[in-house]
Order: C-alpha cells, then sequence, then structure tokens
C-alpha cells in the first residue's frame, strides 16, 4: 500500500497549501495585529476591558440566546406536528418551510423590511386596525426577527430527521406505565431528541453571534459585536480593536460549535 | 395501544397553529417581495397595475454582479472539486487521529463568522493590489468557506460505502492508485460529490458576510449588489432584483433537497 500512501499524501498537498496560505497565515495576522495598538497586548481583553464593547457583547449573547431559545421552541413543535402527523399537503408544507434555508443574511434583512418596516405588511395591517404604524424592522426586534428567519429552516430539519429517529414505542410505554402527556414529553421525547437540539441550537447560536448581512440591511445603529466590527474597522480605520474583537467573535463561535458537537456526540455515545 | 398514541385534540391544534404560523412567517414576506417586483407602485398596491420594468432596470443595471456571481461560483466548485475531492478521499481512506486532527482544522473556516474571516484575508493580502482588485480575492473567500462542506460531504460518503473493500479489490486486480481513484472510488462517491457541489454554489452565490468586505468597486457580485439596492433603491426594484436571485436560487435548493441528503446527514 506505499504506492496507494504517497498518492494519498500528494492528493492531501493542495488542501493543505491552500489553508496554510489563506487560513492559518492571515490567522496569524489577525492575531499580530490585533497586539499591534497603542493598548499593546491588552487590546485582547479590550472586548471585556472597554465598557461599549463589553455592553455590545452582552447584548449580542442576550439577542443570541434568546434567538436560539425561540427558534428551537417553536422548531420543536413544528418538528414534532410534521413528523407524526401524515396528511395531504404535509410535503409542500415542508418544502416551504425549508425553502428559505440557502437565503442569505442580506436578504433575510429585506424579508423582515418588507414584514415590519416602513411600508411594511405589519404596518399597513396595524394602520387598517386603527392601531397607528407598527414598525420595528429596524431595531433588535427587528433583527431577532430576521435571526429566527434565517435559523428555523435549518433547525426544523436536524429536528425532523431526529423526531423521526425516536422510536414511538418508548413514548407508548411510558404512557402505558401512567405518565402524564406532559411527563412524556418532557421525559422522553425531549431528551430522545436532545442532541439534535443541542447542535441545531448551537447552530443557530454561533450564525447569530457572527451574523453580519442582516444587520448590515436593517440599520447600522444596531449595537451588535457583528456592527461594531464593521464599524471600527472600515469607518475607524481601528484596525487593532476590529481584529482583537474578530478575533474574540471567531473564539466564542467556535467553542459554542465545539461544546455542542461534543455534549451532543458523547449523548449519542451514551444512549447507544 | 393507539389511543396513547394519537395527540390530544387541544395539542392537536396548537402544533397545527405554530406550523402554519411559521409557515407564514417565512413565507409571506417572499410572497410580497415575488409581487412587489411585477407591481407598478407597491405602495398603492396591485391595483396600480403589473409590469416587468423594474425586472428590465435590474437587468440593466445589475447584469454585471448576476454574470460575476455565476462565474466566481463557478470556479469556486472548481477549486473545490480538484482541492476537495482527493484530500476528502486521503483523510478518509485511514481514519487516524493525525487525519481527525487535519479536518478539524481544515474545517474551522465554518465555525468562524466569515467577516473575520475577510479581516484576516484583508490584512494578509490587501497590499498584494492586483491580487485585492481582482475577483480572484473574492474566489479564495468563497473557497476558504465552502471547502469544508465539500470535504464533509464526500468524507461522509466514502465512510458509508466501504471503499476500502472495493478498492482493496481494485487493487488485486492490478489497478494503480491512481486508476483505483479514478475508476472506483469517484464513482462511489457520486452522491456525495453532486451534494457537495450543489451545497458549494449555493453557498457560493449566496455569500455575502465574507464577500462585502473583499469586493471592491469594480468586483461586485449579486449579493452586495442586493445590500446595494436595499440602501438606495426604491423598493420595487429593490424586490425585483430579489426576485433574479429567487430565480436563480431556488431550482439549486429544490435540487440540494432532492439530491442533498448526504450533506445534511453528514452534519
Amino acid at each position: 500500500m506505499t504506492s496507494a500512501d504517497r498518492l494519498a499524501r500528494l492528493f492531501l498537498l493542495p488542501l493543505l497549501v491552500f489553508v496554510a496560505a489563506f487560513f492559518a497565515l492571515p490567522m496569524v495576522r489577525l492575531v499580530g495585529v490585533a497586539g499591534s495598538g497603542p493598548n499593546g497586548m491588552a487590546e485582547y481583553l479590550a472586548i471585556l476591558t472597554n465598557p461599549r464593547h463589553l455592553a455590545t457583547l452582552l447584548a449580542t449573547l442576550g439577542l443570541s440566546a434568546a434567538v436560539t431559545a425561540a427558534t428551537l421552541a417553536i422548531g420543536t413543535v413544528v418538528a414534532l406536528f410534521l413528523a407524526r402527523n401524515r396528511f395531504p399537503g404535509r410535503a409542500l408544507l415542508v418544502s416551504l418551510l425549508t425553502l428559505p434555508l440557502a437565503f442569505p443574511g442580506v436578504v433575510v434583512g429585506f424579508m423582515i423590511i418588507l414584514l415590519a418596516g416602513r411600508q411594511g405588511l405589519i404596518a399597513s395591517l396595524s394602520m387598517g386596525l386603527g392601531m397607528g404604524r407598527w414598525v420595528f424592522a429596524y431595531s433588535m426586534a427587528g433583527l431577532f426577527a430576521g435571526y429566527v428567519y434565517f435559523s428555523l429552516p435549518r433547525v426544523l430539519v436536524t429536528l425532523m430527521a431526529a423526531v423521526e429517529k425516536l422510536d414511538p414505542a418508548l413514548e407508548e410505554a411510558a404512557r402505558s406505565l401512567g405518565a402524564g402527556r406532559i411527563a412524556v414529553l418532557r421525559d422522553v421525547t425531549l431528551p430522545g431528541i436532545g442532541p439534535a437540539l443541542m447542535a441545531s441550537g448551537a447552530i443557530a447560536f454561533a450564525t447569530a453571534m457572527g451574523a453580519f448581512g442582516t444587520a448590515f440591511t436593517l440599520a447600522t445603529r444596531i449595537d451588535v459585536l457583528a456592527m461594531t466590527i464593521y464599524t471600527e474597522f472600515t469607518l475607524a480605520a481601528n484596525f487593532p480593536t476590529a481584529a482583537a474583537l474578530s478575533l474574540a467573535l471567531g473564539l466564542i463561535t467556535w467553542a459554542v460549535l465545539a461544546l455542542a458537537r461534543n455534549l451532543a456526540g458523547s449523548g449519542v455515545a451514551a444512549a447507544g | 395501544m393507539t389511543p396513547a398514541l394519537r395527540p390530544h385534540r387541544l395539542t392537536f391544534a396548537f402544533q397545527l397553529f405554530v406550523t402554519l404560523l411559521a409557515c407564514a412567517f417565512l413565507m409571506v414576506p417572499a410572497g410580497a417581495s415575488i409581487l412587489a417586483g411585477f407591481t407598478v407602485n407597491y405602495f398603492r398596491g396591485v391595483s396600480s397595475g403589473l409590469t416587468l420594468d423594474w425586472v428590465a432596470q435590474v437587468l440593466a443595471l445589475y447584469a454585471d454582479t448576476i454574470l460575476l456571481s455565476i462565474a466566481i461560483a463557478l470556479g469556486t466548485l472548481c477549486a473545490t472539486l480538484v482541492i476537495g475531492v482527493p484530500a476528502a478521499w486521503a483523510l478518509a481512506r485511514r481514519p487516524s487521529r493525525l487525519s481527525r486532527l487535519l479536518e478539524e482544522v481544515v474545517t474551522l473556516p465554518v465555525a468562524i463568522p466569515g467577516l473575520a474571516l475577510a479581516l484576516a484575508l484583508i490584512l494578509a493580502y490587501g497590499a498584494v493590489r492586483e491580487f485585492r482588485m481582482s475577483p480572484l480575492f473574492i474566489l479564495t473567500g468563497h473557497v476558504l468557506y465552502t471547502l469544508p462542506f465539500m470535504l464533509r460531504s464526500v468524507m461522509a460518503v466514502l465512510a458509508a460505502v466501504d471503499v476500502r473493500t472495493l478498492e482493496e479489490g481494485a487493487a488485486s486486480l492490478g489497478a494503480s492508485p491512481l486508476q483505483r481513484f479514478f475508476h472506483v472510488v469517484v464513482p462511489n462517491a457520486r452522491g456525495g460529490i453532486l451534494a457537495g457541489a450543489l451545497m458549494v454554489v449555493t453557498l457560493s452565490i449566496g455569500e455575502f458576510n465574507l464577500t462585502w468586505m473583499l469586493h471592491t468597486p469594480l468586483t461586485k457580485t449579486l449579493p452586495v449588489g442586493l445590500a446595494d439596492s436595499y440602501a438606495s433603491m426604491r423598493l420595487e426594484i429593490a424586490s425585483a432584483y430579489t426576485l433574479v436571485f429567487f430565480v436563480m436560487i431556488v431550482p439549486l435548493l429544490v435540487a440540494l433537497q432532492l439530491f442533498g441528503r448526504p450533506a445534511t446527514g453528514a452534519r
């Protein structure tokens, strides 16, 4: 097998060169630039020590947590419904719910403008009902709606697959042993799809933390981490701060995804 | 037996309500956008008449962004095929701690926000003017971001079909490693390659987070143009432009739903 080994090594070479040149090297440069500002190494901790950046970090974390909770709650209800019921039009419903899977953040932002912007559907509806013009697209609430829109199709795909793999006999057994509906949901169904909830929740959280397109479309004034990085870099030309904040952001999203994968992975192993 | 499984009527009604609400939340704005792209005056409503003028204006104003996006998507596809498929085989061939670590490192760009990746690329190569100004700069970013999807998709299939046994069979018949790769590995990984390819093209055409930072006034892609039009054009033009994007992306999404199982299963 030595000639095959040699071929494998040859086949890996382009990948390694590409990743080294366009990922590893730029990342090293990012770390270098972050520490090269007037604050020196202290800049690495700017996200924690600068009160303005810390407030932005907390707001972004709060928003991402809220988006994750809402998306998982809606996703679980819809996934249970679609996986457990068969009715005409179900396939169409599944297609429609997963169609926005690859809408980029900018387009999702535009969807929220059409829904809740100045000329939006909600505005004209509330005007028609004589309740004044409801406009919330260009605020944290709009961003929340945008990220739920973005993540819901992804979460649904994962959760539906998990619910379909769940053995209905487990729930049946729990019911026949006298467990109530809520108890079955809490003790059997939700733990059964636990790994899927963890994995898709982590993706929703990381996306909301780092997404830029939706915030960019809705308003440049919303104080979330991605917008701060963008304005520091392009408007203030403050490269060290932008680099340090990017590093912190990248570290958070990577850690959340890695943690969830480990937890979900060990959960799967324990169950099997 | 069965009554235990049948959902409570109230539960059923609640679930149906949430499902329909979620569907409306996702689909009503998309429908409004499509309608607005064909409406003479969205503010006055459909009664103002239907027109193709907005679409024509978009094609006149933004044709170059559409063509550039297609070119970059195809270029990204070629690069991910050439780099990704052979590497996926090399990584999947003999799972070891080293190959696991390598896989971890090369799929890292997916876990890091595009904004951070773009910043790092600009800080490292922004001074190389010819590179910075050319569409190749955007292409590089797209390859960086999409390569992991191609790798995972192909590796998942290779793990599932037990290519090693097939390869051993071919080797015992005297096939060289290169022959085995092209005549045994690639045909057996077709499904994963197709799913990965669809994923790569879909992601590249819609990519904004990286591209917005990497683009120059002369290298604008479709999503960059979209962001421009959302900020500065009237709602009807923005909608018509979004419509053009939907026309490009929805067939890809439908194909992804039909053939994309290996990619979603790999997660």
